[in-house]
């Protein structure tokens, strides 16, 4: 069984051939931007935008199917529990109060209130196409490189890459280790109880450390044998080097995270946008 | 001539001892090598030879400290003082574990990986790459995973990784551990290429002689308890009686030389087989043949497990298991063999029921156990695996053998003689109060074994019981199975170890492709050319000593062998 922790497709269209880097680069301004902002007006062209980038980076809908679900399902419980915890919040922020109707007590539907979780569930919402993006249009070979060159330290960068090369391995060691397990007895069924199983999948955990370890020894003295942490930089055999393309996108990411930065400065002289006064 | 050539790699009275351990590794060595030589290095387990090796590429001092008397230059290089860094432009290293030394995401960043490290342009690097790559023969698969390689192929991609440099001398650290026959065959002939192709100094560190030996090699350096106790040419030391005193095996074409009665001189050149004088030999070969009785087959048993149609496939995938049919008789001791990826685990996880519901019909003692579960299964049939590391999970020797019995429910009194017995059986009784840390690799197996055996199944399934061990401890464990198996218990191997087959297993079972190719005995698997070539299994070198000798039934010679063996030697 191959078990791979991204299952990357190769695809060549203009998002598929940005630069990794690039990718990572975009992210982060874009992701800035909308952290920064609450004014719906520019979260919401992100957040249009962000989707024409996942259409064109063609993914396709099964492959991010589950992780939409999480989300939306993150979101929803999101805007319950805000309105639960702090019903009055955007009273607050916006100073003003339009009721549009009452549950009971303090719990009032406030037009201030809604326009607030709105921004916040919109902000969260336009930020995963662009981390999908990220993620799955990018080769795994190169998001070491890319962090790298985003100005993570390589030996942090690395780590990133070699738990995408070693994690299958350990699943596999996993299966293997709880095969062996169960033929000595070992019930993981759900026919136990809890608390036993729990016990059970313990005497599974201990070898799998154990026989991790000896691996760790066979990478480190691999690593060391081949020069790894000799210079304070490194090069990436993988990394895709910089196009046309990777400033234009860069640009357009820089012009959005400015311009959402001008509209709170010079036109709502706060991160807020209030339409209520 | 000897003077004039330029020494690579020379130890003087050197010693060393890891601060973790009370007394030297390695003592008063005095070694040197030359450059274009082709050395290697045996020695039994302990015997320091990986450690000489670790020296040699300096992860002694680098990543195990400790302290060094004498002196090491390794390429003009003092190596108590260099960094590995320094030292690995001119010594490739390529480890024993093809897997886990493969740490780039494909093939391409794996062999890049020691110029990105030097910080090398991409297109220079692209280049070197390439160059590397079909310098093994792996040029059309730079984007591969490593998921999707062999051992064999991991290992060359290694092999790769160190060739980018313009290293002057190429260390393996037992590069045939993890290698099936002919994908080690292979990997001894690249290296012999390589070596003479670019002139390399090369030294090999290996317990598998017979196998490095299918090539040339200029001299063998025996080492034992940290010390060298020779430096001989392989003529010389087949000639020389100080492989089997000490542990190791020599080749079983000069061990049957031995049996008819041939003194081998430096003379027969019997450090390979095709080197061998065989028209000095014919004659002692044929009379010793023509002097052996034939033996009596056994008689039948009833079959403890038989097999009909057995077909199995994962999820919307091919069939991994294609209509096997065949039957262990109790009391036998079957090898099942064939290349990764021919069905072998499976077929075990099959049989214990980890992999559920085959097609076909499986019989256990004539009963058909379809419906039983794992658990029902494991009180009659063990399954032991390859690294005792995977199983074991308690700290003490006793907890762990009497896990299984504990998981039953079973009450301390009736646990305890039993765990006792099978701590007896396994030799382990003196050890029952012991740590399991405390242990060996061999002692950990044996515990892993006792710990299957508490449950008193009727059959055990062993993978790869023999991995990575010596020849010492390979016959502890083979003799200790097989006192086992004549005391009543049927015992199913999953190996690649032909010796293991051809000495301890009449019956051999082959796999290829989820096919049965072979059900029968395990000479005849070690006979057949078109048996071992789809088998990834090797010819036995007794069958090519019979045939170049003009034997006429070459596969009864290799039985008459194993017989002798049996019967004699032990």
């Amino acid at each position: 069984m191959k078990a791979k922790l991204f299952d990357y497709v190769e695809r060549h269209n203009a998002i598929y051939n940005l630069s990794g880097v690039t990718k990572l680069l975009c992210f982060l301004m874009l992701t800035a931007a909308v952290m920064f902002s609450y004014d719906i007006r520019a979260i919401a062209v992100i957040m249009v935008l962000s989707l024409v980038f996942l259409g064109m980076s063609q993914i396709q809908f099964r492959q991010i199917k589950l992780m939409l679900l999480y989300v939306l399902l993150f979101l929803v419980l999101n805007f319950i529990l805000t309105f639960v915890f702090s019903p009055t919040y955007g009273t607050q922020i916006y100073g003003t109060e339009h009721v549009l109707f009452s549950i009971f007590g303090r719990y009032v539907v406030t037009s201030e209130q809604m326009l607030y979780q709105a921004t916040k569930t919109l902000k969260y919402a336009s930020v995963v196409p662009l981390g999908i993006i990220f993620f799955l249009s990018t080769n795994p070979s190169e998001l070491a490189a890319s962090i790298n060159r985003a100005g993570v330290n390589y030996k942090a960068a690395f780590a990133f890459s070699l738990t995408l090369r070693y994690f299958p391995d350990l699943i596999r060691d996993y299966q293997d280790i709880s095969a062996a397990q169960q033929c000595r007895g070992l019930d993981l069924s759900k026919k136990e109880k809890l608390g036993k199983r729990l016990k059970n999948i313990l005497n599974i955990t201990i070898p799998l450390i154990f026989s991790t370890l000896e691996r760790i020894e066979t990478i480190s003295n691999t690593m060391d044998l081949r020069g790894f942490g000799k210079e304070k930089k490194r090069t990436w055999y993988a990394a895709k080097p910089m196009k046309g393309n990777d400033v234009f996108a860069i640009s357009i990411a820089m012009l959005l995270l400015l311009g959402t930065v001008a509209l709170s400065i010079f036109v709502n002289h706060s991160k807020f946008w209030n339409p209520f006064v | 001539m000897e003077n004039s050539r330029k020494p690579v790699i020379e130890f003087r009275d050197f010693s060393f001892q890891y601060f973790s351990q009370a007394d030297p590794t390695l003592h008063d060595i005095n070694l040197t090598i030359y450059e274009g030589e082709k050395v290697l290095i045996v020695g039994p387990s302990g015997s320091g030879k990986s450690t000489l090796g670790n020296c040699i590429n300096g992860l002694i001092p680098f990543s195990y400290p400790g302290e060094i008397k004498g002196c090491l230059t390794v390429c003009g290089i003092e190596t108590a003082t260099a960094s590995i860094f320094a030292l690995s432009q001119h010594v490739g290293t390529v480890l024993q574990d093809p897997d886990g030394q493969f740490i780039g995401l494909s093939v391409g960043e794996d062999i890049a990986f020691a110029l990105e490290n030097e910080c090398v342009k991409q297109a220079e690097m692209k280049e070197i790459v390439q160059r590397a790559a079909a310098m093994v023969d792996m040029g059309g698969l730079l984007s591969a995973s490593p998921f999707e390689l062999s051992g064999g192929q991991k290992q060359r991609v290694s092999f790769a990784g160190v060739m980018v440099h313009e290293v002057e001398a190429l260390l393996f650290d037992e590069p045939l551990a993890n290698l099936d026959p002919a994908t080690g065959k292979t990997a001894i002939d690249l290296i012999d290429r390589i070596s003479l192709d670019y002139h390399k100094t090369v030294v090999i560190i290996e317990h598998r002689l017979e196998d490095v030996l299918y090539r040339h090699v200029d001299r063998i350096v025996v080492m034992s308890e940290g010390r060298i106790v020779a430096d001989l040419s392989p003529d010389a030391l087949m000639a020389a009686d100080i492989l089997t005193p000490l542990g190791i095996r020599e080749p079983l074409y000069v061990t049957a030389l031995k049996y008819a009665g041939v003194p081998v001189t430096e003379a027969l050149h019997a450090g390979r087989i095709d080197t061998l004088d065989i028209a000095a030999v014919r004659d002692a070969i044929f009379d010793w043949d023509a002097a052996q009785p034939e033996r009596e087959k056994k008689p039948a048993h009833e079959p403890i497990l038989q097999a009909t149609d057995l077909s199995y496939r994962y999820v919307q995938q091919r069939p991994i298991l294609k209509n096997l049919s065949f039957s262990i008789e109790a009391g036998e001791m079957v090898s099942l063999v064939g290349t990764n990826g021919a069905g072998k685990s499976t077929l075990a996880k099959v049989i214990t029921g980890i992999c559920k519901d085959p097609e076909g019909k499986m019989l256990f003692r004539g009963e058909p156990m379809d419906d039983w579960t794992i658990h029902e299964r494991s009180g009659k049939i063990g399954y032991v695996m390859q690294n005792p590391n995977q199983m074991i999970c308690k700290s003490m020797i006793y907890d762990e053998v009497a896990l299984g019995l504990k998981l039953r429910g079973l009450s301390e009194e009736e646990i305890k003689p039993r765990v006792e017995k099978a701590l007896k059986i396994c030799g382990l009784s003196p050890f029952r109060k012991w740590p399991i840390s405390a242990l060996s690799f061999g002692q950990k197996k044996r515990v892993t074994i006792a710990s299957v055996l508490v449950l008193e199944p009727e059959l055990i399934i062993l993978d790869e019981p023999t991995a990575g061990q010596d020849y010492r401890h390979y016959t502890d464990i083979m003799e200790f199975l097989r006192q086992l198996n004549e005391s009543g218990t049927t015992i199913l191997l999953i190996t690649h170890d032909m010796h293991l087959m051809l000495e301890y297993t009449p019956h051999a079972i082959v796999l290829h492709a989820g096919e049965i190719l072979h059900d029968g005995t395990a000479v005849r698997a070690l006979t057949s050319e078109q048996i071992a070539t789809a088998a990834s299994l090797k010819v036995t070198s007794l069958y090519e000593l019979a045939t170049r000798a003009g034997v006429a039934d070459c596969e009864a010679f290799v039985q008459h062998f194993i017989d002798y063996e049996r019967s004699t030697a032990r």
